[in-house]
């Protein structure tokens, strides 16, 4: 019997990756450099900036890229930055 | 402004963007945050994951009261919003067995450090271990006695320079899991502040089991352990766990020793069972004294 | 409040004081101890193992004083009633942990069944030289109560009392036997229940939001919880505000510290309680407390059949003393004997309260044995002496 061939995959034409919001309480922010360097899709990297404290807090910069893995939330030990996962509409 | 009005900190900080407050939110004294630990120190590190293991377990926060001694990783109890007892140097766990056996229905964790609970507090350790009552232990190694300005622990390894070892340290160290397997803790698990799921996953399975569990973090004390070693900052030592770390569940207690910049053995390392003290208590006095005996539940 | 029942064994029986004072405890509603072997006290805590499966609660040996000391002020923070047993020794390494209970103002009982001093000293044999460690033995200002009995009968009495003392107060209160107390046996008749008043946990009717831990009542003491309640407290040894939290700095000191101590300076009059026999008359007062009063009537009654007229003031609280009775005695122009088992503790206080205006004369000896009723007559005879010769 012959092997019935798709034109199209089930379901959505590309997979679905979940996406986060990253929201970063700067002035809670020690610098540490943790969630930078541990952010699987290298979403962030410290800013130039200077918080109240006068550390360089972290920034998105590719916002797109976070999957909403929640690692930078858990390794940061002042509780300063997580996410959430936005939906998106197909 | 009265001392009562007087707050240690800034409260909790408006979010740059976002609707949402930080989800560890209910679980923290936001009017004590933010903490004093050091930029890149690993304690805060320890109770993100915490809080993450006391959700997974469905305890209502009602029901845990968290236990903690004198020193950096004591001072976890005032920043966790639950009934927390900061006691005296080293008997945390003692106070922890008394709350315990006085109400069996509330979740003991005792979270201090290891000079805390090794040094000053080993005997106790033992005691209760060998009781097996009901405890969580969670143990932050950072290998010295931070708060009082870096001195040398048991647990310090060989050569590490210290303030009272100036010359290295030449006394042998404790092996955690080895000593936390010699006195009959019932579940001793060994992960690294950077371990953060694996580590989430043992205090789950710490909370759950019954007995006494012992759950050593070895964390970075970027201010004192790891700049008098030239280990640079907390960072640096988060890479060096990556780089020297090794998980292997079941391994022998015995060769799980840690040197000064040797490999780290991580994992679960003993998940056995034993009757703890309460049902031992129970079990024993209704078999001896008969029906004058009610079993005892708090 | 009543007494629990299943903790009372009313009847007469033939106890010892160590007995006596375990089923004290029970009575009042003691129900953990966390204890550690010492001679004189041992035979509390047996006794206690043996009672409490039955009437449901806990006993646990811990492996030295410190942790049994510090079990059972976790066991009141969960809201049992607790109390730990020792003796010298034992409560010189209780000491942190009596700090600790004053500082976070616990409800509590610490029993100590003084024997000779210092160090391993005398275990089998009485003394009395604990009194000023039990006020000052921890470092740092604080104050506590402390009751002496001096008979097992008043080891089950006064056993009540300390409980509702430290519950009234929210204070640790120190229970003073001796050795003699504590080692003879005599009758101790237990009433029923309903006879036996029981001051309640000072529970708070605040809703978790409005309640702050520290925050103290109209009589300095505040109102307690326990954990598991969901009032998510914070109890730490550090120096606190209302909130329960560590505040560095002098003006918190002021505000905690002075309390901790006005709360049973000022409070005097509810505390204090004490006996005083053919005082009004006297010329000499005999202040004495615990076994030593036994002797003390003795010798009071030969110096009154020697023509001295001389008086006893039995101190039933020691700490904080009767201090308007003691200068009221200085005032009237009465001598005073400090009758007491070692080399002089409460004596320095009543001294001081004297204010020079009549002689006091310490009756004092090392411990080992009670005092013989002829050698405190002799110190009445002296301080009579020194009373005419003043005059």
């Amino acid at each position: 019997m012959s092997v019935r061939q798709r034109k199209q995959p089930f379901g959505n034409t590309k997979p679905r990756v979940t996406r986060g919001e990253i929201v970063i309480i700067e002035d809670r922010c020690k610098g540490c450099g943790f969630c930078v360097e541990y952010c699987p899709n290298d979403v962030l990297k410290l800013s130039e900036k200077y918080n109240s404290k006068g550390y360089h807090p972290p920034a998105a910069v590719h916002p797109e890229q976070c999957v909403n893995c929640g690692f930078c939330r858990m390794i940061c030990p002042e509780f300063a930055i997580y996410t959430y996962e936005i939906t998106e509409v197909d | 402004m009265s001392v009562n009005e007087e707050l240690t900190g800034a409260a909790s900080c408006t979010p740059v963007n976002g609707q949402q407050n930080h989800p560890m939110e209910n679980f923290l004294r936001m009017d004590r945050i933010p903490h004093i630990w050091c930029p890149t120190c690993g304690i805060g590190v320890t109770v993100n994951c915490f809080a993450q293991a006391l959700e997974r377990c469905s305890i209502s926060l009602d029901d845990v009261v968290v236990v903690s001694g004198i020193g950096c990783t004591g001072r976890v109890a005032g920043y966790v919003k639950v009934d927390s007892f900061h006691t005296t140097h080293g008997r945390a766990i003692p106070f922890a067995t008394g709350v315990k056996l006085a109400n069996p229905k509330l979740k003991v964790v005792v979270f201090s450090g290891d000079g805390d609970l090794i040094a000053i507090g080993g005997n106790h350790l033992m005691h209760a271990a060998r009781r097996n009552i009901d405890l969580t232990v969670i143990c932050v190694n950072n290998f010295n006695y931070a708060m009082t300005g870096g001195q040398v622990a048991p647990t310090s390894p060989k050569d590490s320079v210290l303030t009272t070892s100036p010359y290295g340290n030449f006394e042998g160290s404790f092996n955690l899991p080895h000593l936390a397997e010699s006195i009959g803790a019932v579940y001793i698990a060994r992960w690294t502040a950077l371990h953060i799921h694996r580590m989430t996953d043992a205090m789950v399975e710490g909370l759950n089991k019954p007995g006494f569990s012992f759950i050593e973090i070895l964390a970075p004390c970027p201010t004192i352990f790891e700049r008098r070693n030239k280990f640079g900052d907390g960072l640096d030592r988060l890479k060096f766990y990556y780089d020297n770390s090794e998980i292997k569940h079941g391994a022998d207690p015995r060769e799980a020793d840690v040197s000064l910049r040797g490999n780290i053995t991580v994992g679960t390392f003993v998940n056995r069972d034993r009757p703890t003290y309460m049902q031992a208590m129970n079990e024993h006095l209704q078999k001896r004294i008969g029906d004058s005996f009610t079993p005892y539940e708090g | 409040m009543k007494a629990d029942p299943k903790g009372v064994l009313t009847g007469s029986h033939y106890f010892d004081g160590d007995v006596a004072c375990c089923e004290g405890a029970l009575a009042a509603g003691c129900r953990f101890v966390s204890g550690y072997p010492i001679t004189p006290s041992t035979e509390v805590v047996e006794r206690f193992s043996r009672r409490i499966p039955l009437v449901g609660g806990v006993f646990i040996q811990m492996e030295d004083e410190l942790a049994s000391s510090i079990a059972l002020q976790g066991a009141v923070w969960a809201g049992k009633k607790a109390m730990t047993v020792t003796s010298g020794p034992g409560f010189s390494l209780m000491m942190e942990h009596i700090g600790l209970a004053a500082m976070t103002e616990l409800p509590c009982v610490f029993v100590n069944v003084q024997r000779g001093g210092p160090s391993t000293g005398l275990p089998t044999l009485p003394g009395q030289a604990d009194m000023m460690q039990a006020r000052w033995g921890s470092h740092g200002d604080y104050e506590i109560i402390a009751l002496a009995p001096d008979s097992p009968q008043e080891c089950f009495d006064f056993m009540i009392d300390a409980f509702n003392l430290s519950e009234q107060f929210r204070v640790p209160v120190m229970f003073m036997m001796d050795e003699c107390v504590g080692h003879m046996m005599e009758r101790v008749v237990i009433p029923e229940a309903e006879a036996i008043e029981i001051f309640p946990r000072r529970f708070t009717k605040k809703t978790p939001e409005e309640y702050l831990p520290f925050e103290p009542g109209p009589d300095m003491v505040c109102d307690m919880v326990k954990a598991g309640d969901g009032y998510r407290i914070h109890v730490t040894g550090l120096t606190h505000d209302f909130r329960g939290y560590p505040v560095m700095s002098a003006q918190c000191q002021e505000q905690l510290v002075h309390r901790l101590v006005n709360k049973i300076r000022l409070n005097q009059d509810a505390i204090c309680k004490y006996e005083e026999i053919m005082v009004d008359d006297a010329e000499v007062v005999v202040i004495c407390y615990g076994i030593t009063s036994r002797i003390a009537i003795e010798a009071v009654h030969k110096a009154r059949e020697q023509g001295i007229k001389a008086g006893m003031l039995r101190l039933i609280v020691v700490w904080p003393l009767p201090e308007k009775v003691i200068q009221g005695y200085a005032e009237t122009g009465k001598a005073m004997v400090m009758a007491e088992m070692n080399y002089g503790q409460v004596f320095w206080d009543v001294e001081r309260l004297a204010y020079g205006r009549v002689p006091v004369v310490l009756a004092g000896h090392g411990g080992g044995t009670v005092h013989e009723p002829e050698f405190i007559v002799e110190k009445i005879a002296e301080a009579a002496t020194c009373l005419s010769t003043k005059n």
